[in-house]
Formats: C-alpha cells, sequence, structure tokens
C-alpha cells in the first residue's frame, strides 16, 4: 500500500522584486519584469510504499525541500498531484514552532499541538518528551535563554514525539552533540520498526546510507535517479 | 488525503486547543516583562473614559446637548476599540506568523480567528470600566439591553473576522494593505455614530435612503445596539432612536456576505502563502 502518491508534479516560484503595489505598477508601466519564474521541480513522479525509508537526496537547490514541503502540504503543486495517506509531520527546519518568550513546558504543548497532537496525546507524553531531551531542569525558563543546543533538542524531541503516519526529516540529523545525534538517530530506527514512512533529506551520505533502503536523486528540478540507497549515494558522490 | 487542503473555518472548531494556545502564546507575548501585565488593558480605557468625560463632556459642553454624553460616547468608542484591535490584527495575523505558515502546515484560518478572540479579551476590561460608569450614572439594564450588546458585539465581530481574512489575505502578496487597513480604521470613527448622535446625519441627508445606507454601515449598527443596551435604559427624558429594522437586513446582508467573501478568497490563496511570504 502507498504511503505517499506524487504524480506529474510541477512547481515553479515566481521570483517578484517587489511587495509593493506603487513599484508593481511602475515598473508595469515601465514594462520592467516585476519578476522572473524558477521552476523548483518539474514532472516529478514517485510512489513511496507504507514502511519505507526514503533518502532525498541532491546538491543544495535541486528541489529537496520543495518536495518535503508538498507533501507536508505547506505548499500546493502547480501541475500534477500529491496524495498522502494518514497523518504527515514534517521536521522541516526543526523549532519553527518554538516561541522564544514561552517557557520550554508552554512551547511543548504549542508545539506539539502545531504537528497535530490532542491536549491529551502531549499530556500522556510530556515526561517522554522531556526526558528525551534531557533539558529538566530549564523547562521552565524562557525558550530565549535556552543554548541553541537546548532549543534544538527540545523542538527534535517533541518531533519524534508526534508518531505520523508518514514522517518528513529535512536536514536535523545535524542537532546536538554526538550523544544526542546517536540517540535521535536510534529513535528514527525505532519508528522505523514501528513500521512508519519516512522520507529523508540529508547531504549526510553516510548517515542516509545507514538509514534508508531507497534513494532518490533531485537535479535541478527533475528526479534523476529513483534506485536502492547504496546506487543513489554512488551516483552523487561520482559528480 | 491532499496535503494543504483545509476545511476553513471549520478546522478552527476542530483545532480549538491549538487556538487557545496560539491565544495564550499572543497574550503572554504582549505582556511579558511587564509587572502589571492584562491590568494595564484596564488602566488604558478607564484614563480613555476620564480624558473625553473632561475634554469632550465639560470643556466642549456635550454633555448639555446629549444627555449622558461620556456613557454615549464611552459605549460607541470601546466597540470601535475593538473594531480596530480585531481587524487590524487579524491583517496583519499571517505576515507576522510567517516563520510558521512557511514551515509547517496547519489550517492559517487559526491567526486571523486568534486575532479576534485576543481582540474579544481585551474588550472585557473595556465592558467592565463602561459597565461601572453607566452603572454610576443610573444605568439598569434590562435583559433585552443585554441582547442588544450580544448583538452589536456579534455583528461587529463577524464583520471584522471577514474583513481580517480578506485583508490578511491579501496583505501577503502586498504589504500596502497594511496601511490601507489603518487608514480604512481611522474612518471607522467617523463613520459611524460615536462621537455625534444619528440624528445630526439625519439633519443633512434627509430622511431617505441616504440615511438607510448610513445606518446599515455594521458599524453604525454596533454602535447603536450599544447605545441601546448602555446608554438609553440610563436617560431621564427618552431619546430619539434610530429606525433599525431595514438597515439590521441590509447591515446582516453585507456582514455575511464579507464574511463569505473573505473567507473564499483566504482559501483560495492560502496555497501560495509559504511561497510568498
Amino acid at each position: 500500500m502507498e504511503a505517499v502518491v506524487v504524480e506529474g508534479v510541477a512547481k515553479t516560484f515566481h521570483l517578484r522584486h517587489t511587495r509593493s503595489l506603487k513599484e508593481t505598477f511602475v515598473w508595469m508601466a515601465k514594462r520592467r519584469d516585476v519578476g522572473n519564474d524558477f521552476r523548483a521541480l518539474d514532472s516529478v513522479s514517485v510512489r513511496i510504499e507504507q514502511g519505507e525509508t526514503v533518502g532525498l537526496l541532491g546538491l543544495n537547490g535541486s528541489g529537496k525541500s520543495t518536495l518535503l514541503k508538498l507533501i507536508s502540504g505547506v505548499m500546493r503543486p502547480d501541475e500534477g498531484l500529491v496524495r498522502v495517506r494518514g497523518k504527515v509531520a514534517g521536521l522541516i527546519e526543526v523549532g519553527a514552532g518554538l516561541h522564544p518568550d514561552l517557557t520550554g513546558r508552554e512551547n511543548v504543548y504549542l508545539n506539539g499541538s502545531i504537528l497535530g497532537m490532542s491536549r491529551a496525546e502531549i499530556d500522556a507524553k510530556f515526561s517522554s518528551i522531556v526526558d528525551f531531551s534531557e533539558i529538566e531542569r530549564f523547562i521552565d525558563t524562557e525558550v530565549k535563554f535556552y543554548s541553541s543546543g537546548m532549543f534544538l533538542r527540545l523542538a527534535f524531541s517533541v518531533a519524534v514525539h508526534t508518531e505520523p503516519d508518514v514522517f518528513l526529516v529535512d536536514e536535523i540529523l545535524a542537532v546536538g552533540d554526538e550523544p544526542f545525534q546517536q540517540k535521535c538517530l536510534r529513535r528514527i530506527e525505532e519508528l522505523q520498526h514501528e513500521g512508519r514512512t519516512l522520507v529523508i533529506v540529508s547531504h549526510d551520505l553516510d548517515v542516509v546510507e545507514r538509514l534508508c533502503t531507497r534513494g532518490l536523486v533531485l537535479e535541478q528540478g527533475r528526479l534523476v535517479v529513483d534506485a536502492d540507497v547504496t546506487a543513489a549515494v554512488q551516483h552523487l558522490r561520482r559528480r | 488525503m491532499d496535503p494543504g487542503r483545509g476545511g476553513g473555518l471549520l478546522d478552527v472548531v476542530r483545532r480549538r486547543h491549538l487556538l487557545r494556545l496560539l491565544v495564550k502564546k499572543e497574550l503572554r507575548v504582549r505582556y511579558w516583562g511587564s509587572s502589571l501585565g492584562l491590568l494595564w488593558s484596564y488602566v488604558k480605557p478607564a484614563v480613555q473614559f476620564v480624558v473625553f468625560y473632561f475634554a469632550l463632556g465639560v470643556f466642549l459642553q456635550l454633555n448639555r446637548t446629549i444627555e449622558d454624553y461620556p456613557i454615549y460616547l464611552f459605549s460607541g468608542v470601546v466597540l470601535i476599540n475593538f473594531f480596530t484591535e480585531a481587524f487590524g490584527n487579524a491583517t496583519r495575523s499571517v505576515v507576522v506568523n510567517a516563520p510558521l505558515v512557511k514551515k509547517i502546515y496547519l489550517p492559517r484560518e487559526l491567526f486571523p480567528v486568534a486575532s479576534l478572540v485576543v481582540a474579544i479579551i481585551h474588550f472585557v476590561p473595556q465592558l467592565v470600566v463602561l459597565v461601572v460608569a453607566a452603572l454610576a450614572t443610573g444605568w439598569r439594564p434590562a435583559p433585552v439591553d443585554v441582547g442588544y450588546a450580544v448583538l452589536g458585539l456579534g455583528i461587529v465581530g463577524a464583520f471584522a473576522l471577514g474583513l481580517g481574512l480578506l485583508f490578511a489575505a491579501l496583505n501577503v502578496f502586498f504589504r500596502d494593505f497594511e496601511n490601507i487597513v489603518d487608514l480604512l480604521l481611522l474612518v471607522a470613527t467617523w463613520v459611524s455614530p460615536v462621537l455625534y448622535p444619528w440624528t445630526a446625519v439625519r439633519e443633512v441627508v434627509g430622511d431617505g435612503w441616504l440615511l438607510q445606507l448610513y445606518l446599515s454601515n455594521p458599524l453604525t449598527l454596533g454602535v447603536e445596539l450599544f447605545h441601546r443596551a448602555f446608554w438609553v435604559p440610563g436617560l431621564t427624558q427618552p431619546a430619539e432612536l434610530a429606525p433599525l429594522q431595514l438597515p439590521m437586513l441590509v447591515g446582516g446582508l453585507l456582514v455575511l456576505v464579507v464574511l463569505v467573501l473573505g473567507q473564499v478568497v483566504f482559501a483560495r490563496s492560502e496555497g501560495r502563502f509559504a511561497q510568498e511570504l
């Protein structure tokens, strides 16, 4: 059974040079470009089976993050369709849902709720979230006083407790110190064993090889490789 | 499931808990580091009332032409304050929450609705000041008066939410709309009978359709209903009440149209928020 279906998806960004009405009118009158188009994704089709772990590879600007954002619903495709079975949670840049003026505790609730957890779920998992992040002592301190490592730990900890059916991970395995990284990887492997579907974006090819079974390589918005992970990593290393 | 397609305002009802947390966040952030906290929202309207009382009522001697002028004035002012905050903050709500909108999918209607809820919370202290002042001048409300107040607040709140949704969406594409909204809000105080009585308008435009149009403005409706709730019951000589039957119909319809239009425009442009911010 497929967990994620992406069919003939294209996404074009219109890079606008101005945000003001006046300038837009003036520029249009002068026939100057108000913006230009940038094709971030072009006829991409992927089917991801339930329980699969897929690594999404490619150089900067190849469209990896755009694809993740389409799957998570933050953006919608211009062409083609995206379908997802079950609940999606994205770790698209950890900490996006954390607010510096709130305490760690308040942020656990706010961020958990943003990621789709119900209040009862958060109540039940609260202590496990705090344990995982290893910052009990600071849980009632405002997040703006946290070190960047503590900040990321808390954010990651909330995200891995959301129990989504499809889990999107964007460049977050570089969180914290070595022991914490290992803990994160173990947690991701746990999620795999629970039969969840994972899509992982990372530039750390070793990590991708360790976690994923299948690799996708994007080049300038096109899907060029869809094979087992070793082949995909080799394709990227050869460049 | 089709990711990124929401159920509009219905989603907000479904995610009440998140709405509550967003509202709490908003209040916490606004009063962080101030020792009086929410008390400030009592101090401000109280000072505003005292200033109005002396400047307009005593010095400009409006107390003589309109009985209980401070109450008349203040019941309109608090409603306009509410509208200004709800509409203004709703317009900015999506742009202000850009980091969230760009990274994680959640029903984006939550942001304008949270602005409305925060405005309601800030409205309560002003209402308290108004009620205390009205009681002091002999106001004894009947149940129907409470009904007028609720109806007035409902009309203005729904109007602010509809406009807020519409302009929040437009503001994502062009930040000029923030300034347009500020301008509209400036006008709002003067196109409804807050500082002057509605009869002053009738003297100029007569009894015809222009007056009906003036009264059909949802803000005018709200303000007039507030007058009936808080000002009229305390009067010793009965005041002439504005005819509100037809305007209620037209204004109510207008609010509904604005609400639907706002929701439709918001839902249709929502898919492009993440890339435009």
